[in-house]
């Protein structure tokens, strides 16, 4: 399930292989059964009291629709500022505008190493890639990130990369790829080893990437949450720090800034804070010591701007990225990260892929949940995810509607014969004679049908009409007792 | 037309028209439960930061250096890094530790060396938030951002009267970034213990890139006198 190749296509056919090949791995299961429910409990225990919980999510989810009301004037205001503070602010469409910008950065500097924090969205825009393509190493230095990399893999969970992979695993992967390390499975002499091979990289690297968790518009702040500390080497060490974010990422206040930490660190970890709040202004001041010369901030669209456009689907753009609604998710527990073959698995990764990569690509996506509702009821922003998920069966199932534009890859799971299935279905209910008529065959030819019936028969007992429909069992009834 | 424009111009033709009243965080915090004295918000803080394994040392005015001194000699710091302009820089110079190192030039001409030849890092912090066990850290050029990072221990001297409950109460009482308020140093910092990861199997391990050990003089030259203290945020002037 290694995912060497970039993960820019999710064809439905190989989204269900993938499935199937990861329920199928007991090993894989265990290890997100017992990772998830670690995580269930240990948020549970942040939020004893329901009715404080329920005020937080209120007022949270009331700073991200305030923002994103407000979106295009507060991109522009946080523009503003940075520049004032000295940071370098760059637009980008799409992925491979990102990477271009950040590539030329690396140029200009004659780069060899770039050091990064975590950033899902240089995931998102395949950077890596695009960075050895260039001649440019990109070394990821968060553990979990770090251990991924290592292996030719991809993080299989937003907030903890290698949540998929046992501690031997791990051991051995380092004791095979790590210069004279032998195997260890002591996690502390394992971090130790990361720790040791990751500072002389911070030392080398001539740029730091990071991405951002909340950026201030009024005050022109990047504000970053992590544990490890590899953050603040990244965005500290180097001489040249480029921050890559969406462009939801934006509030107007810093006092709008904890409501939205508290959550995000209680529902990701269960954590009441990270070790590490990071507030960046801006480049090295003259008679400052250290800190970077220079600090770029890319802001990333792919296509955030199509959901922006859609009353209902804005909300998918509140999100914060704390990883509970794939925490609390049974299908994301049973067939974990890699299968959703998208940079965000998940519920959140099913509302937010069709935008970024279009239906074409992602349509089965969205059916792959039981819209048991647990994301939306754990979401610390209050997104709707099941009836997000509903609209975009809908949507790519069905043209647009008069007068809206298509969404990228509309109808793409569109199919004629389940049309006509429905369409017979509409005429047969609403013509009670010809209902009846049906009714009377299939009751009176059952043993005609099918025993192999297409995917329903693969793990269930064939469908088969009663010997008599209802209505007759009840005509019936009434007879004998009269 | 540039991808900004190109951005902006799709945002704009669909924002909405009116934009929801801006969101009141204020009643959010108001309602919280907060400590009633000061004595009660420094108990508060200390059990959150041991919590997050931080090692809190009691210190006055009179004794910190030489509980420094100490501190270091059981430690094993053989070199200890500190800002020599920052505001305990002379009182640290003065006191003639000999492991003193100053953080005086460029980290560009000496990064080796701060990597691997420092024990630890000294800093004043701004404040503490109780509610969540967090020092608050404010480098500048007289006391450079990697002193709280790159050295495997990291000493800092938090003041007790500056212990805010929340994170809100202390943006808000001290106006960071706000006109007329506190403007902001190139990197603010919340610190929550020593540095460290659960990645491999959800197992906590501390010292995952920054320091290993997190210890904090606490100077609180206030005997504990409960109730003495209205609940008011700390907002008196930098020492
Ligand atoms: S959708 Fe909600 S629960 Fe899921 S990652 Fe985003 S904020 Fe967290």
């Amino acid at each position: 399930m290694t995912a060497r190749h970039p993960l820019q296509f999710v064809p439905a056919e190989e989204f269900k292989a993938r499935t199937r090949a990861a329920t199928d791995d007991a090993h894989l299961r265990q290890s997100f059964r017992s990772a998830m429910d670690f995580l269930m409990a240990k948020r549970a225990a942040q939020f004893p009291d329901d009715s404080a919980l329920q005020r937080q999510r209120e007022t949270a989810e009331a700073i991200r629709r305030y923002s994103l009301a407000r979106l295009p004037e507060l991109l522009e205001q946080l523009e503003r500022r940075l520049t004032a503070n000295g940071v370098h602010v760059h637009w980008a469409e799409n992925g491979d505008e990102a990477n271009a910008i950040i590539i030329d950065i690396a140029r200009r500097h004659s780069a060899k190493l770039m050091v990064k924090g975590k950033s899902m969205v240089s995931e998102e825009t395949e950077l890596n890639h695009a960075m050895e393509a260039a001649g440019i190493d990109a070394l990821e230095s968060d553990m979990g990130e770090y251990i991924v990399q290592l292996d030719g893999e991809k993080p299989s969970h937003i907030i903890m990369p290698a949540i998929h992979k046992t501690k031997q695993q791990i051991a051995r992967l380092f004791a095979e790829k790590v210069p004279g390390v032998s195997y260890t499975e002591s996690v502390d002499a394992l971090i130790g080893i990361g720790r040791a091979v990751l500072r002389e990289k911070f030392m080398q690297a001539d740029i730091g990437l990071s991405g951002v968790n909340f950026a201030v518009a009024e005050t022109g702040t990047l504000c970053l949450v992590e544990n490890e500390g590899n953050g603040r080497m990244c965005t500290t060490v180097p001489r040249v720090h480029v921050a890559i974010t969406g462009i939801e990422k934006v509030v107007e206040k810093l006092e709008h800034v904890p409501p939205l930490y508290g959550l995000l660190t209680r529902s990701a970890t269960g954590q009441a804070i990270t070790t590490y709040f990071n507030m960046i202004s801006g480049p090295r001041k003259p008679d400052e010591q250290d800190g970077p010369e220079e600090v770029h901030l890319v802001l990333l669209d792919n296509n955030r701007s199509q959901a922006y456009a859609d009353e209902q689907m804005r909300a998918t753009l509140q999100c914060i990225r704390c990883g509970a609604c794939m925490n609390h998710c049974p299908v994301y527990t049973r067939i974990g990260g890699h299968a959703y073959g998208t940079t965000y698995p998940g519920p959140i990764g099913e509302i937010i892929s069709p935008h970024m990569m279009g239906l074409a690509a992602t349509h089965a996506l969205p059916t792959a949940s039981s819209l048991c509702g647990a994301c939306a009821e754990v979401c610390p922003v209050k997104i709707p995810i099941p009836d997000l998920l509903i609209r975009l069966r809908g949507e790519a199932t069905h043209d647009a509607p008069a007068g809206r534009a298509p969404l990228l890859g509309q109808g793409a799971a569109k199919s004629r014969l389940m049309d006509a299935v429905w369409a017979g279905w509409a005429a047969l209910y609403t013509r009670p004679a010809l209902y009846r008529a049906f009714a009377w065959l299939a009751t009176r030819f059952r043993a005609l049908t099918p025993p192999v019936q297409s995917g329903w028969t693969a793990s269930r007992t064939p469908l088969r009409p009663a010997p008599r429909s209802l209505r007759e069992q009840l005509a019936e009834r009434r007879r004998a007792h009269r | 037309m540039s991808a900004r424009d190109r951005i902006l111009g799709r945002l704009r033709a669909a924002a909405p028209r009116t934009a929801p009243a801006a969101p009141d965080v204020h009643t959010l915090y108001e309602a919280l439960h907060r400590p009633t004295s000061r004595t009660e918000r420094v108990a508060r803080f200390c059990a959150q930061m041991t919590g997050w394994r931080g090692e809190i040392v009691r210190v006055t005015h009179a004794n910190w250096v030489d509980t420094l001194r100490g501190l270091c000699a059981a430690k094993g710091v053989n070199s200890l890094l500190y800002g020599p302009r920052g505001v305990h820089g002379e009182a640290l110079a003065a006191a003639g530790l000999s492991v003193l190192r100053p953080y005086d030039r460029p980290v560009d001409t000496w990064k080796e060396e701060l990597f691997e030849r420092i024990d630890a890092g000294f800093t004043s912090t701004r404040g503490a938030i109780a509610e969540t066990g967090t020092l608050i850290v404010w480098p500048d050029a007289a006391e450079p951002r990697l002193l709280s990072l790159v050295p495997p221990i990291h000493f800092a001297l938090l003041d007790a009267g500056r212990i805010h409950d929340t994170l809100f109460d202390a943006i808000c009482a001290e106006g960071w970034g706000s006109a007329g308020g506190t403007a902001l140093p190139t990197n603010a910092l919340l610190v929550s213990g020593p540095s460290k990861t659960a990645d491999i199997q959800q197992t906590l391990a501390y010292g995952a890139h920054g320091p290993k050990e997190l210890v904090i003089l606490l100077l609180d030259e206030t005997p504990a006198e409960a109730g003495t203290d209205p609940a008011t945020p700390t907002t008196e002037a930098r020492p």
